[in-house]
């Protein structure tokens, strides 16, 4: 129940009630995207955005450039490994 | 896939196992190093890539009590089945709740008896049942950590803007980090540090955990599901134990910030109130670790609209989940596990959800602790 999957909005359904179609590794969903709308970032912008979908709601926005981030640190500790794997 | 294939890279597994033996080396203990993951979600991820099992013997993986379903207590089963079996009642419910037994039998069974149950993903349907069938009171089994309370209170907020009369929510959200505090407690557990619940993290933030680090002493990594995400989160709760850290850290930073979901807190804190006391299966009560509809939404609160039984229920007796979800006790201990509780027939919710520790065990065929040392080249 706890599990939640990424997917990304392809439209907006529902400027007032805050409702837009989520594309869920091709499955298309109804999904209420309040928890990710305040002023900075309104309904309309949200299009696009990857989110992470939890019982009918985008629960939050994916950061890609934290994603990156991660990843990159990932590909670092590769190289550091290496490094000691050659020196040893 | 995005933002999932790139986390389940074979070859940075490889290279985050060996980083998490050699490091695990530098600790000077002469037992291995307990790591508890709290949320069901990781259990489960855990056991289908059998991260378990590559992991060095220096590191041993408790279950936490993290699965929802798991510690919904027999007592609250048989309110929500004696609820859902009240003339002219629909009652709602998420899948994985529908075979957990109560003390008689499961809400699936009181189906079968002919009540009216059903199968919900959304509290948002539960909505859309009741605004369908306006003769009939619509009841949501609201259960969950602070991944689900959000969903549930922005669907009550729904209900009282679109006027709905005909719908209550027997609300039973639980808070993560009391339920830390009271493992915490427990002596005969001792744990080295956390690898953090990722989606509740999504709503709280970071910043609830300080208090496991700063008044507990134990390192806690908030983690994602993907296989590259535990073991990097294994790997740094092991690097804070080898440099003699206790702190909170991120690895999820992709989905999770430190102060949390505002408009989700937000929602919680209109709709919700902390009960004084709240009691979990196998954990029995832990004071301040559930949620209440607020007084201001009794209109849409089932305790305060209807009549059942409410009292608190012994587990079975040959059940041990009590000490599976406090981690003391491995499913496969469990002398009733495999045996007279499986999937099909479960006498304790840890069997039941596909989140908890007993059906992943049985699922993932993960019946001993025995593991081969990992070779990397």
């Amino acid at each position: 129940m706890c599990l939640g999957i990424p997917g990304q909005i392809i439209e907006i359904t529902d400027i007032k009630n805050k409702l837009a179609t989520v594309d869920i590794s091709g499955v298309k969903r109804q999904v209420n995207i309040a928890c990710i709308v305040d002023d900075t970032h309104p309904v309309e912008s949200c299009l696009g955005d990857w989110v992470l979908v939890h019982v009918g709601f985008a629960m939050q926005r994916i950061d890609p450039d934290e994603a990156a981030e991660t990843l990159k640190l990932l590909e670092e500790l590769a190289e550091i490994q290496e490094s000691l794997t050659i020196s040893n | 896939m995005k933002y999932i294939n790139e986390f389940r890279d074979p070859q940075k597994a490889q290279i985050l196992i060996e980083q998490i033996r050699q490091i695990s080396q530098q600790i000077a203990t002469d037992k291995p190093i307990k790591i508890m993951e709290v949320c069901g979600g990781h259990t489960h991820a855990i056991f289908k890539y059998g991260l378990e099992d590559l992991l060095p013997k220096t590191i041993e993986l408790v279950h936490g009590p993290g699965c929802p379903v798991c510690i919904m207590p027999r007592g609250r089963l048989d309110d929500a089945i004696a609820l859902a079996q009240q003339p002219n009642v629909i009652f709602t419910t998420f899948g994985d709740a529908m075979r957990v037994p109560g003390s008689k039998y499961s809400l699936l069974q009181a189906k079968a008896n002919g009540a009216d149950i059903r199968m919900v993903y959304s509290p948002l349907d539960a909505l859309q049942i009741a605004k369908q069938n306006s003769d009939k009171e619509v009841v949501f089994f609201a259960i969950g950590f602070e991944t689900t309370a959000p969903s549930t209170a922005l669907t009550t907020l729904q209900a009282e803007s679109d006027r709905i009369q005909n719908f209550s929510l027997f609300c039973n959200h639980v808070l993560v980090v009391p339920a830390l505090e009271a493992l915490l407690a427990n002596p005969d557990l001792q744990l080295n540090g956390f690898v953090g619940p990722g989606h509740v993290s999504t709503v709280i933030g970071t910043e609830p955990y300080r208090i496991i680090a700063e008044r507990y002493h134990k390192p806690v990594v908030v983690s994602g599901f993907e296989p590259l995400d535990i073991l990097q989160s294994i790997w740094m709760v092991v690097k804070q134990l080898a440099e003699k850290r206790c702190e909170v850290e991120n690895q999820y930073s992709r989905l999770v910030n430190s102060a949390g979901n505002a408009v989700a807190l937000d929602a919680m804190q209109r709709v919700f109130e902390v009960r004084e006391m709240f009691e979990w299966r196998g954990l029995g009560d832990i004071p301040l670790s559930g949620l209440k509809m607020r007084s201001e939404y009794a209109c849409f609160d089932a305790e305060a609209k209807f009549t059942f039984p409410g009292k608190q229920v012994a587990d079975h007796k040959a059940c041990q989940c009590g000490e599976i979800l406090k981690g003391v006790m491995k499913p496969w201990q469990c002398k009733v596990f495999g045996t007279a509780c499986v999937p099909e027939h479960p006498l304790g919710a840890c069997m039941v959800s596909s989140e908890g520790a007993c059906a992943a065990y049985y699922k993932y065929g993960r019946l001993s602790i025995e593991r081969e040392e990992v070779k990397v080249n």
